[in-house]
């Protein structure tokens, strides 16, 4: 185990950077949905990657792929939100 | 050139807010504060400031608001009182767990209830130990000159917590008295432009701001925000020696009045050490050794230098604005501290409590070691 730092030698107020911060996995949070998308519907409004709370929905650059299951809650937020009824909330 | 204006102590501090031109002030009105916002608005009405206020729907907002910007890199302002405090105080200790530099004048109110709108020092007294910088004013000259010192005290690098000008309400707040302003550059060249060196909110170097602190880590940021309340006490006294440079006007956190040779003393925070002072002139003239030590700054506590203050005093008497129920109200149990193993006779004194009134005759109690314990209160007999 690495060795805590001092109260002297941590960071102002705790403020974490990126590069130190363990990337725990959190899509095992999940209950029972994930989110599927018919991307042929899609439309790219990107209202599902503004709304996500878990900013689980992916990019190439501007352009919806999909979702990053290692993250997605399973909420059902992004299928609510979709305003062609491109996603669908399906048990896993 | 010097500026006298006939200000309440509200309007001077909105006009060093101006002065300072903060960029942003989230804030919720409440008495007796709303004076302060009042005018401050007013004059970006009226193009003398740039600040964007928010209009919040709560204090609890105001200071939720106050963190996301001051971290955001604004220089943050804001301003309550009482119950305002009171709804606000669970974001204050998080404020200052974030270390964020903003500065809030405190229009002091009693606290509910019952409810009252009138002065006393309750609310301050709630939100001791949050880890924010506590500065009472006694004049509007002072409010000014606190405000205007506070966001270097705030913003320096050993510091970053928020800092509280606390003024009595209406006695300060609302009581018009000359106030002496500084030129607006020479204000602006003070405070220097807001560069924080804790990390900001910044796309292209992400933090997390904040971060849950589990028994491994909790202890340590706590002890790392106590350090840095501490260190406000040599900051104060640095940024105080530099504002004399400007205004030849010294407050630093604490103010001996015809103490040298004094062997009574009475101990206060606030407008009250006007009237003490008042009531020190008379007993001086009367050949009466009596002397006052006004706390300016209640946090961080100036101990050592009190200690040193009261040095050749046979009786001193500490005067509490607030009350601790079944236990010693806030000033009298750090001046117990302060003081413990020297000789000298400690009385304590709670006064004023919801807005009322202390007279130059009960001074002259509490000096001759006459008084109660309860100043000013009705049917209360002296033990002695
Ligand atoms: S289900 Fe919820 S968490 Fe998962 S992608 Fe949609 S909005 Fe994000
Ligand atoms: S909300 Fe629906 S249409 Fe819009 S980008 Fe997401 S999937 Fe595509």
């Amino acid at each position: 185990m690495a060795e805590l730092s001092t109260w002297e030698s941590l960071p102002i107020a705790g403020a974490v950077r990126p590069s130190g911060a363990p990337r725990t996995k959190t899509g095992g949070w999940r209950t029972g949905e994930k989110p599927a998308v018919d991307v042929s519907l899609c439309v790219n409004c990107l209202l599902c990657w503004l709304y996500c709370p878990d900013s689980a929905v992916t990019l190439s650059g501007e352009t919806f792929t999909g979702f990053d299951l290692e993250y997605c809650k399973g909420c059902g937020i992004c299928a609510d939100v979709c305003p062609v009824a491109a996603i669908e909330m399906v048990p896993e | 050139m010097t500026d006298v204006r006939l200000l309440t102590g509200g309007e001077a501090v909105a006009h060093a807010m101006r002065q300072i031109d903060p960029d942003v002030v989230p804030v919720y009105p409440i008495t007796p504060q709303t004076p302060i916002i009042q005018t401050f608005a007013k004059l970006i009405a009226d193009g003398e400031a740039s600040t964007e206020i928010v209009n919040v729907e709560s204090e609890h907002s105001a200071m939720s608001a106050a963190i996301g910007a001051a971290l955001a890199g604004g220089r943050t302002m804001t301003a309550t009182s009482s119950q305002g405090l009171a709804l606000m105080a669970e974001v204050v200790y998080i404020a200052a767990s974030m270390r964020a530099p903003i500065v809030m004048a405190l229009g002091n109110r009693a606290l509910s209830g019952p409810i009252n709108i009138h002065c006393d020092h309750s609310d301050s007294m709630l939100i001791r130990d949050s880890g924010v910088v506590q500065l009472f004013a006694e004049s509007a000259q002072d409010a000014y000159d606190l405000t205007v010192m506070a966001p270097r005290i705030a913003e320096d690098a050993r510091v970053l917590l928020p800092v509280l000008v606390c003024l009595d309400g209406f006695t300060i707040t609302h009581s018009a008295e000359p106030v002496s302003l500084l030129p607006d550059d020479e204000v602006a060249r003070f405070v220097g432009p807001y560069r924080l060196r804790n990390a900001v909110l910044d796309t292209t170097r992400p933090t997390t701001q904040g971060p849950f602190a589990m028994p491994d880590y909790y202890f340590e940021l706590r002890r790392q925000q106590a350090a840095a309340l501490e260190a406000a006490l040599d900051v104060l006294e640095e940024v105080a020696a530099e504002f004399e440079l400007l205004s030849r006007r010294r407050v630093g956190a604490l103010e001996a009045y015809r103490l040298e040779d004094a062997t009574r003393a009475i101990v206060a925070l606030g407008s009250t050490a006007g009237t003490v002072k008042d009531v020190v002139d008379e007993l001086r003239d009367e050949h009466e050794a009596a002397g006052l030590l006004r706390l300016v700054s209640f946090r961080p506590f100036p101990s050592a230098a009190i200690a040193a203050a009261l040095e050749g005093c046979a009786s001193v008497a500490v005067l509490d604005r607030a009350d601790s129920p079944g236990g010693t109200p806030p000033l009298h149990a750090e001046l117990a501290a302060a003081l413990y193993g020297s000789d000298l006779e400690l009385a304590g004194h709670v006064y004023g409590l919801g807005g009322r009134e202390l007279h130059p005759p009960d001074v002259r109690e509490i000096f001759r070691g006459a008084a109660a314990p309860y100043v000013g209160l009705r049917g209360e007999r002296c033990p002695v």
